[in-house]
């Protein structure tokens, strides 16, 4: 058997070595990456994929933690995916998510996996949704997945996940930054975490004025709970909205969110295949150099330079 | 489509230590040097230890410990590297380990002992040097 037959065997046996193994192809954008992808296909969209986004520091691993330990009392396998910041200056990372979900690091039915973001923006890192086909495959019933900590932009969480929750802590900002875009308007559930804090109902209430002001008519209305991840406070909770999303994602909202999430991915898979593609044509006949020369010399400017290779490409 | 690959780090704290001091500065060292690391926080188990590395996929894990412990807790997480069938992974540890131990650890499979003092460029260039990738 080949590599990749083996590592797609292994992973659909639910075998944890090989579930490692196929992510770390994936990640790495190894050439047998997207065959393994490929023949895993089918097998995927069982999972239901939390996404948690939030500030730095506002408790999401924490949360996590508590949400596997509910999961699991109610007989669901977990996977979580924890991704953390790439340094732009030397390529290296710290990922430290895990530290607080090490409890469950020896249960046959939570796999971890930590992911540096490799300089992707958005908050997530490019393999991330590959990375989520190969636990969905491997038999997760759910899917966690953290972005790094995000700030306002970071909202590519959005194209891989179900069920979107932004979690923020207490002293972090104002009621105008509750109305800014961005993360504030992807959330399915917002939560907000160390409740015990000063000010916890003053954030509470401005999430809440900020979901009040939308007048944009949506037929699922996002809700702001309060827990206290450390002990645990409002976990139920959270997990019983969390099921609420999900019902109603099965009524007709999830084809939807296929739909579009289909569109998208083929649309970036397109694109991608064909920018590789001509690059690497004009690599080969040596076209590739001259046409930089043009850009390096001001003899023409990128745009220009781009509108002749694709004139060329038209009509040969 | 170019493969981007990393040397994949897990610093762990097998035992009952109070304090990550050193693990934290060899994180941090080879961190800067350009590789992903994964910590285990504290007080962590050899199981918890050997699991962690093989769903994180790593290529070297780092032990640190300061109880004393070590002549106990590492045979047994060696046993468990070489029961998954992880012996491609490099593993080095640091921490207070006592000279006359080093040839018994050595012995059952890590490749070297750091103690207090050591310059963490010695560090990166021997994870650089010996890691598989």
């Amino acid at each position: 058997m080949g590599q990749v037959a083996q590592l797609v065997q292994g992973v659909l046996r639910r075998n944890r070595r090989s579930i490692a193994k196929a992510i770390t192809v994936i990640e790495n954008n190894e050439p047998e990456a997207p065959k393994i992808v490929a023949q895993l296909f089918q097998k995927t969209g069982k999972a239901h994929v939390i996404g948690i986004t939030g500030p730095t520091g506002s408790g999401k691993s924490t949360l996590i933690e508590k949400l596997i330990r509910e999961l699991r009392k109610s007989g669901k396998t977990v996977g979580v995916i924890a991704v953390d910041p790439t340094s732009p200056f030397t390529g290296g990372a710290f990922l430290g998510d895990r530290v607080r979900m090490q409890e469950h690091s020896t249960d046959e039915g939570v796999f971890i996996r930590s992911m540096a973001n490799r300089n992707a923006t958005g908050g997530l890192s490019r393999a991330t949704k590959d990375v989520i086909r190969i636990l969905d495959a491997s038999g997760k019933d759910v899917i966690i997945v953290e972005t790094v900590g995000a700030g306002q932009s970071e909202v590519e969480i959005v194209k891989v996940s179900n069920t979107v929750i932004v979690v923020l802590a207490p002293g972090l900002g104002d009621d105008i930054q509750a109305i800014k875009a961005g993360i504030m308007e992807i959330g399915d559930i917002f939560v907000v975490n160390k409740a015990d804090r000063q000010n916890a109902n003053k954030t509470w209430s401005e999430v809440q004025a900020m979901l009040e002001m939308n007048t944009e008519e949506k037929s699922w209305k996002p809700s702001v709970l309060k827990t206290k991840a450390l002990t645990g406070e409002g976990i139920a909770e959270l997990l019983a909205r969390i099921e609420e999303h999900r019902e109603y994602l099965k009524k007709g909202a999830f084809e939807v969110h296929r739909k579009g999430e289909a569109e998208t991915e083929l649309v970036e898979a397109i694109k991608q295949k064909i920018v590789e593609s001509i690059i690497a044509d004009l690599r080969h006949t040596g076209e590739w150099e001259k046409l930089k020369q043009k850009i390096l010399t001001k003899e023409a400017d990128p745009y220009s330079v781009a509108d002749e290779v694709l004139k060329k490409l038209v009509h040969g | 489509m170019t493969a981007e690959r990393k040397i994949r780090v897990l610093i762990a704290k097998p035992g009952l230590d109070s304090h990550d001091r050193g693990a934290k500065i060899v994180a941090r060292a080879l961190r800067d040097a350009g590789m992903e690391i994964i910590y285990t926080g504290l007080r962590q188990t050899p199981e918890q230890i050997v699991e962690t590395a093989l769903q994180e996929d790593v290529n070297v894990i780092g032990l640190s410990i300061l109880s004393g412990a070590h002549k106990v807790l590492f045979p047994k997480i060696m046993e468990l590297i070489k029961e998954k069938g992880m012996d491609d992974v490099l593993v080095f540890a640091g921490g207070i380990i006592p000279q006359e131990d080093i040839r018994d650890l050595k012995r059952i499979g890590i490749k070297e002992v750091f103690g207090p003092g050591t310059p963490t460029g010695t560090l990166v260039e021997f994870v650089q040097e010996n890691a598989k990738r």
